[in-house]
């Protein structure tokens, strides 16, 4: 199978080196932003009778090993899953150590995302039951792939672009694993209700509707029909009961804490202040912010700010938690567009309020098709690990070269009106704004503000935005500003770690050509 | 020939996975055989061989060439670095009487003697983490804490810092203020910090006129030998029942004193009494500081409050303690700064009316008349006094211009 060999590189429109072929695939360098526009037909799954289908509906079979075998399960295949059930998912291990207890080899495991408590996918690596990875890896599973262990190379795709490599026959799922926090025996399949409830299944939808064979997993077997239904039966091949498919105190978070950490705070509230004095938060705005601590503080600030300029939101997008949820039940947005649901009031919500309406990554992010909601939002807050001064980010990479996070939504939103990264401007000593990326995510040109606790810079791109601001009374500086001071702070530029040689993954663009290559650790 | 001295292990600063901008050190003085520098760092990777070189020259200021080091470091910038180096080095009995100082930002400009003192921003001299972005949170002051942040083991190690501190960290336009432990401690403190210029020293526990005299005369003295000419001002803090009798004869005990505060919770501990969240059992002592500080023309500057979770309660405090004449308080998080300074600002309509009769006075003045007089009423020449401050005082806060 697809043992690391040396790769012939080529470089892309960014100027970064790239495998031409990946895993014996091919590939389209980047060609920059909105350049590649292929042609042709989509992929699709096999036609299927449904003579060949128990005519009432009961396609339950005794354990996910029978399902594997009547999918044919043999090796090299690629088996998916999803990431609804976050850290507290116990399915998409079940699948794959069953696997090898079948005696299958080299599979391609493609995760929506990959979490720390799958870890011991590297024993299935190192047994030779799991070839790759293709998904977001961290933790531990990014350290295996960066330290150059595993033995096929790492994919790393936005939400998005997870759905458009599907859809475009890039990758073909031979088996989806769907877990399902309340499913009917047909295969219709919920995330909202359930004792392992996770609010929305949107990352399945695509494994479900291009796999060749899908299999329900379900902790919560209830008699057809199983509604409102997130993922139709009608694409589904078996259906298994098992006592719990996760743990649902890593699924959800009982509360959101709010940080306390002053910085992230003044971020937060920067964030917040830029959108108002810009003008961006008005009557029918937009905005999607994430869960993450500076994030969640944001939504706290500008809910304020709307209060006193009397303003409500059109719709804003999740990641929901309980800081939207308010927004939405106290009437200051209309909609929530839930991508996914990390918290109790997330989950409560989602399960009640008609107007917190979940979606897929085919209507929030996929590039290739006929438009997507990213683009129609008005603001964006996304983190980065890194950004340079030409406003280039960095988020799967730390600055030593090691896989930290997946790409998430991070790639799709970009496209957003008004993409704003906030981050702290240093961490651990540790400049965030720097020469030159380690990895390239995001291309400068669609990355509009960087706000830091020591300022805000805008790129001058953006006039508009600098005209706007003009008057404010934020501290609006250029990036190379902001770095210089940081840089003496930090007693100097940090030395630049030392480049492997040897790729051991890619970050794929939101149209799947190859932005840059993430190197083997030293 | 050296004199053989007592040798001993020297260790200094924090480590771990909760440490952050820290490092630990310790130093094995050897014989011979060179400097032996074994490092771990989470950034190792970028500063690495810049912590080695810095390591190095430290203990080669500091006279340790032959040596075991071991630095556990957790991202410290480089003024940490060198303290924690220079404690372990002292603390293994070696580089007595030398100074090892990082480089210095430029001071900002000296303080004034009745400048605004709404809010000082605690942090706590043994950790670093928070010195670096305290500024940015604007308060009107930072305080360096050496005493009751400061376990008693530490506090060596914490003036170190606090020293770095105020030489390498730049604290925009922050007042910057040390607090030194309870004399004769704090003298040793004043030592280390004072030639480092800060704006302001608070004296704690002070409950009679001599304290407030030996620390302003220690200050005086270092200050001549390092020809130090920029203001030092002196706060003294009233902890006890004592202190508060004593009130008057410590605030004029020196004309380096610019303020009088009081801190409630060992004032309640003295008392015997629960300290409570509308301060009814200070409410003496708080008075008695305002009318003090009033009598000997200093500022009245109140204690903390301690609950940072309790935004309302802090905004209730801050609110009747102006009402009482103080001028500002303590915040022991950023968060409570902005509330303070809203708690302390002058209200729209005082600050309209003072602007009234400040109009007035101008007028009278311009007309050569000796009676300032608004509509008919005819103001008198101490609330024109107070309108005047007043007015100064919004200006200077931004609130008006």
């Amino acid at each position: 199978m697809a043992v690391l060999e040396k790769a012939e590189l080529i470089a892309n429109a960014a100027g970064r080196n790239v495998p031409e072929t990946v895993n014996g695939r091919p590939q389209v360098p980047y060609m920059g932003v909105g350049k590649y526009r292929p042609t042709g037909m989509k992929a699709s799954p096999p036609i299927c009778s449904a003579s060949d289908y128990p005519s009432d509906g009961d396609k339950r079979v005794p354990d996910l090993e029978t399902a594997l075998r009547k999918c044919g399960l043999r090796d090299g295949m690629v088996i998916s899953s999803h990431h609804h059930l976050r850290n507290g998912d116990r399915v998409a291990l079940m699948a794959l150590e069953t696997a090898g207890h079948m005696g299958v080899k080299d599979l391609t495991w493609f995760p929506s995302a990959s979490f720390p408590s799958q870890k011991s996918a590297i024993e299935l690596m190192q047994a030779g039951v799991i070839d790759h990875i293709e998904g977001s890896m961290n933790g531990p599973l990014g350290d295996y792939c960066t330290q150059g262990k595993m033995r096929g190379m790492g994919v790393l795709r936005s939400h998005g672009g997870r759905w458009q490599a599907i859809q475009d026959g890039e990758v073909h799922i031979d088996i989806a694993v769907i877990a399902a926090p309340t499913a009917d025996a047909f295969g219709n399949c919920d995330g909202s209700h359930g004792k392992s409830a996770c609010g929305s299944l949107g990352f399945a939808l695509a494994d479900s509707l291009y796999a060749d064979h899908v299999i329900v997993v379900t902790d919560n077997l209830v008699p057809f029909p199983c509604a409102p239904w997130q993922i139709q039966g009608n694409n589904v091949d078996y259906v298994v009961a098992i006592d719990s498919i996760g743990d649902p105190a890593r699924i959800v978070s009982g509360t959101t804490q709010l940080t306390r950490s002053p910085d992230r705070l003044r971020i937060a509230e920067f964030v917040a202040r830029f959108l108002r004095d810009a003008g961006i938060m008005r009557d029918g705005f937009s905005f999607q912010a994430g869960a993450g601590g500076i994030a969640l503080a944001f939504v706290g600030y500008l809910k304020q700010m709307m209060k006193q300029a009397g303003v409500k939101a059109r719709f804003v997008r999740g990641g929901s938690t309980k800081y939207l949820v308010e927004l939405l039940e106290e009437g200051l947005t209309d909609y929530i567009l839930d991508g996914q649901t990390f918290d109790l009031d997330g989950i409560r919500s989602i399960a009640n309020n008609p107007r917190h309406v979940a979606t897929s990554p085919l209507t929030s992010y996929n590039y290739h098709g006929k438009g997507n909601f990213a683009s129609m939002v008005d603001a964006v807050v996304l983190g980065a690990t890194e950004v340079d001064t030409h406003f280039n980010a960095n988020v799967v990479t730390h600055s030593d070269g090691r896989l930290l996070h997946g790409i998430g939504g991070w790639q799709n939103c970009l496209a957003s009106r008004c993409t704003i990264l906030a981050v702290p401007s240093f961490r651990d000593r540790i400049p965030v704004i720097v020469d030159e990326v380690t990895t390239l995510c995001g291309p400068g040109e669609l990355i509009d503000v960087v706000v830091t606790e020591r300022g805000i810079a805008i790129n001058p791109k953006r006039q508009d935005l600098l005209d706007a601001t003009r008057g404010s009374t934020l501290p609006i500086r250029s990036l190379e500003e902001i770095q210089r001071e940081v840089e003496r702070i930090c007693g100097g530029k940090p030395r630049r770690p030392k480049r492997g040689v040897r790729p051991v993954a890619v970050v794929k663009w939101v149209d799947g050509t190859v932005l840059d290559t993430v190197w083997q650790v030293e | 020939m050296t004199v053989a001295t007592e040798i001993r292990t020297g260790e200094a600063g924090h480590s771990g996975p909760e440490i952050r901008s820290d490092l630990y050190v310790r130093i094995e003085p050897r014989d011979s055989g060179g400097l032996q520098i074994e490092l771990e760092s989470r950034v190792e990777a970028y500063y690495g061989d810049s912590i080695r070189k810095q390591a190095e020259e430290v203990l080669e200021a500091l006279g340790v060439r032959d040596a075991q080091v071991l630095i556990r470091d957790e991202g410290a910038l480089p003024f940490v670095i060198a303290a924690r180096i220079e404690a372990a080095v002292r603390r293994a009995g070696l580089g007595e009487g030398t100074r090892v100082l990082p480089d210095r930002v430029d001071l900002p400009a000296p303080s004034d003697r009745d400048r605004i003192r709404r809010s000082r921003l605690y942090l706590p001299g043994s950790e670093p983490k928070y010195f670096i972005n305290a500024a940015l949170h604007g308060p009107d002051a930072i305080i360096l804490d050496l005493e009751d942040s400061v376990h008693a083991a530490e506090k060596d190690a914490a003036r170190l810092l606090v020293r770095n501190a105020l030489r390498a960290v730049d604290f925009l336009c922050c007042e910057r203020m040390v607090r030194i432990n309870q004399l004769p401690l704090g003298l040793e403190d004043l030592d280390e910090v004072i030639p480092e210029s800060p704006d302001l020293v608070l004296i704690p526990k002070v409950e009679n006129p001599d304290q407030v005299m030996a620390a302003s005369t220690r200050i005086a003295e270092i200050k001549a030998d390092y020809g130090i000419t920029r203001p030092i001002w002196l706060m003294p803090i009233l902890e006890s029942a004592l202190g508060i009798e004593n009130a008057f004869a410590i605030a004029k005990a020196s004309d380096q004193s610019v303020a009088l505060t009081i801190g409630l919770e060992d004032y309640t501990a003295d008392l015997g009494v629960v300290k409570t969240s509308t301060g009814a059992e200070s409410l003496y002592a708080r008075q008695r500081v305002v009318n003090t500080a009033h009598a000997a023309g200093l500022q009245a500057i109140d204690s903390v409050f301690g609950d940072v979770g309790d935004m309302e309660g802090l905004r209730a405090w801050g609110l009747n303690s102006r009402g009482l004449g103080f001028e500002g308080m303590g915040c022991v998080h950023p968060t409570q700064i902005p509330v303070v300074h809203e708690a302390f600002a002058p209200g729209a309509n005082e600050i309209e009316r003072a602007q009234k009769i400040v109009a007035a006075f101008h007028d009278a003045q311009q007309k050569g008349l000796g009676v300032v007089s608004l509509g008919s009423k005819m103001i008198d020449p101490p609330v024109v006094q107070r309108a005047l401050k007043l007015v100064a005082r919004a200006q200077a806060m931004g609130l008006i211009h």
